[in-house]
């Protein structure tokens, strides 16, 4: 597992994801300037995007108008359709911070992923399994300004709530949040103590 | 004639209300131009570009209310580009530094800026109703200086369009001498809104007799309105959201039933389907429904909604009622005149979940049904068939089968035959749009039969120039024409140039006209802007055989207009 020294992908410039490609229920101002080249994009989308949009390739088909189509929700898109929820994400140890859209992510193991990627680190995704042996432990500042544990929430509840994301070590839980520890773990973590 | 002196024609005129009545009148003689003209108070302008604000204001200097309209139609489902036009700053203008008394502008795809707005509410001192429909281009703070500025504003009616949100303290620029609100619609904006401030603005606004409040509105606050506002006409809620079991949510029910005058009910932007029992009561005595943004309410919970209200004329709603849920309406709302069912799925992957069957219900419980708007997975030609019988007075018929070019499933033939006797039995029928396979003869039904037709949009229709001659020759009230993806080339667009002089415009995209066809057109025809748009810099000038993407041309007293972006050419 790679630690300390960054690897170059973290230096590397990224930009975010094309205003198009999210589809075009995803539009904020910038979107409808440039709603021509969103179309175009289109032909560039993503798998994902792909899947949903075999057969509406044909630009302003069917003739809804656009404010409708941007505006209206169905109840299993919602979450999808609402706009981005980009939040900062630190790592102890990591000289500057990332940004991550958590609309963008189905659940904790896709969101695991993810932050591995941004940080090239191994071991959040095992955290959440096996909180015990990880190094990083993810927290998030909720709404009421509390740092909570990742992962005790159901997934939509977690993101309606969480403002920002910190990979923490373990270590600095023990001292710097006073987290009360119990054989060694945080409490939120507590399932299996027999060792 | 000559023997009245003009007070006695102009009451007589003030018993001539519609525009087309009063476009008649002013064109019997001089003299009745003229009386006609000093006295008229209303002018409805369809193409902002056909003439210049200066003729107007010139022409009727009592002009109390105008209404524009800005971009071409198909503007409304990304055909046309950003910055193609419809400024509504030149009007403004032309207004401000002039004596006319303005006091109501109603807006329709046009460019609005928060100078424009600023500029209004300072310089018209009586300006009172302000009506913005898929405008774009202004924020908030152009509304801000509306609130503050325009002291007896009565209307402030925002329908679909595109804000920029910058903070929620517009509402808080009304200032307290302001109580002559009368209708308040905010629904389409995006941000939070002062609420302690909206509540003030309604508890001194006895007069209020609409309102439509955005998502940002809880339902406490909606509560709190009831209260204070209980002879609301016209309710649109904002989130519709609580613990069924609150005390909010009790205070809620019986306030409701205080509200016996709320006969437009519509929001439901976010909603609990638990907390609809609230609104049960006033479901009796509403004629206008619409549920088109509240997709949280569908299945049994719509149903059951739909079930109590019998006075329905107008019911706008989603495709996931389903041909089940619009078999319950047509035997519940037997008064019921205009129905829109909108798809569900925008992207139009999925399924619509209305078939022909819903429609067939609706057209044989709903014998009053004049205007339809029916996006549909298909169609057949029996059940359009059926519908034209149960239904002969269709003034606006637009079917939208979401799959371009599907043919009758069951005999796999065009809806030709569906469509013509659409035409043949509804003999006031104003507007019409087509959708499925179709082939020339729906166009030769149209041009012999659809003889008050005023608009026609067609889409990726017809087999040859000979669709479109038969509609350009046939309807001789037609206005606007509007087509897609169909094969019409210069043949069609030059047999009788004449023609296009007598409608408002003419939109062609995705056909086979050419740019020699286009600018044939454009010399033969002066008093036409053709324009071409032209996107993506594909066309070069010299050319002549190459595709035009997009064409529109409409008639005008003023030639090309100033304001073209660089994309579109006037030929």
């Amino acid at each position: 597992m790679e630690k300390g020294g960054l690897g170059l992908e973290i230096t590397e410039l990224r930009l975010g994801l094309l205003p198009g490609s999210c589809g075009p229920s995803l539009v904020d101002k910038n979107d409808k300037k440039r709603v021509f080249s969103e179309i175009a994009e289109d032909k560039n989308s993503t798998t994902e995007e792909k899947s949903t949009q075999t057969k509406s390739q044909v630009v302003g088909w069917p003739p809804v108008c656009s404010y409708r189509k941007r505006n209206s929700f169905q109840e299993k898109d919602h979450l999808k359709k609402e706009s981005k929820m980009y939040v900062k994400v630190s790592m102890d140890g990591a000289p500057f911070l990332r940004k991550i859209d958590l609309s963008m992510h189905k659940g904790y193991s896709d969101l695991a992923l993810a932050l591995e990627e941004l940080f090239d680190c191994f071991g959040i995704s095992e955290a959440l399994k096996d909180a015990d042996n990880s190094e990083q432990v993810p927290i998030y500042e909720d709404k009421d300004g509390d740092w909570m544990l990742v992962g005790d929430v159901p997934w939509e509840m977690f993101i309606e709530s969480c403002k920002r994301l910190r990979i923490m070590k373990r270590s600095e839980a023990a001292k710097g949040f006073g987290l009360q520890l119990i054989k060694g773990f945080p409490k939120g973590f507590i399932k299996d103590v027999t060792k | 004639m000559n023997y009245f002196p003009d007070e006695v024609l102009e009451h007589v005129f003030d018993f001539v209300a519609s525009h087309r009545d009063r476009n008649a009148v002013s064109l019997v003689c001089r003299l009745w131009h003229r009386v006609e003209r000093l006295s008229r108070q209303r002018v409805f302008v369809g193409n902002c570009y056909a003439l210049s604000p200066e003729i107007l204001i010139a022409r009727f200097p009592g002009l109390k209310s105008l209404t524009l309209k800005g971009k071409p139609h198909f503007a409304d489902f990304n055909l046309v580009p950003h910055d193609w036009g419809g400024y509504v700053q030149p009007w403004i203008e032309a207004l401000s530094n002039s004596r006319i008394g303005l006091e109501e502008l109603r807006l329709k795809r046009m460019v609005v800026s928060d100078e424009s707005l600023e500029l209004l509410s300072r310089s018209l001192a009586n300006f009172k109703s302000l009506v913005l429909v898929s405008c774009e281009g202004f924020t908030t703070v152009g509304l801000a200086a509306i609130a503050a500025n325009c002291r007896f504003l009565r209307e402030l009616d925002l329908q679909e369009n595109e804000i920029d949100d910058h903070s929620g303290h517009w509402l808080s620029c009304f200032p307290d001498s302001c109580t002559s609100l009368i209708s308040l619609n905010f629904a389409c904006l995006k941000g939070e809104i002062n609420l302690a401030a909206l509540e003030r603005l309604v508890a001194r606004s006895p007069n209020l007799r609409s309102l439509r409040l955005n998502r940002a509105v809880p339902l406490e606050t909606l509560q709190n309105i009831l209260m204070r506002a209980p002879q609301l006409v016209d309710l649109g809620t904002g989130s519709y959201i609580h613990d069924p079991d609150s005390e909010t949510y009790n205070k809620l029910k019986h306030t409701i039933l205080k509200c016996k005058s709320i006969r437009n009910l519509s929001g439901f932007l976010e909603v609990a389907p638990r907390c609809l029992p609230a609104i049960y009561p006033i479901c009796l005595n509403l004629t206008s429904l619409n549920l088109s943004y509240a997709a949280g309410i569908h299945g049994s919970e719509l149903v059951k909604l739909i079930r109590r209200c019998a006075k329905l004329q107008r019911l706008w709603i989603l495709d996931c009622i389903g041909d089940k849920g619009l078999e319950v309406v047509a035997s519940t709302c037997k008064e019921l005149q205009e129905l829109r069912v909108f798809p569900s799925d925008v992207l139009g992957v999925g399924h619509a979940a209305v078939t022909e069957n819903g429609l067939v219900a609706i057209s044989a419980g709903c014998p009053k049904l004049h205007s339809l708007l029916y996006f549909c997975q298909q169609m057949t030609n029996a059940a359009l068939i059926v519908v034209a019988k149960n239904c002969p007075n269709f003034i606006r018929f637009r079917l939208c089968i979401l799959e371009p070019t599907k043919p009758d499933p069951v005999t796999m033939q065009p809806l030709d035959d569906g469509f013509g006797a659409i035409v043949q039995s509804c003999k006031h029928l104003r507007r019409l749009s087509l959708s499925g396979l179709l082939t020339d003869r729906v166009f030769l039904y149209i041009g012999m039969y659809a003889e008050q037709l005023e608009m026609l949009s067609v889409a990726f229709a017809g087999d040859s120039d000979k669709g479109m001659l038969y509609v350009l020759n046939g309807c001789k009230k037609l206005r606007k024409l509007e087509i897609r993806d169909c094969p019409y080339g210069d043949k069609a667009l030059l047999t009788d140039v004449g023609k296009y002089e007598t409608m408002r415009s003419l939109w062609m995209s995705s056909c086979e006209v050419t740019l020699g066809g286009c600018k044939t057109l454009a010399k033969e025809m002066p008093r036409l802007n053709v324009e071409i748009i032209n996107e993506h810099d594909q066309m070069e000038i010299g050319s002549e055989e190459q595709r035009v993407e997009k064409m529109y041309l409409y008639r005008t007293l003023v030639g090309p207009r100033k304001d073209a972006p660089e994309f579109v050419w006037t030929l």
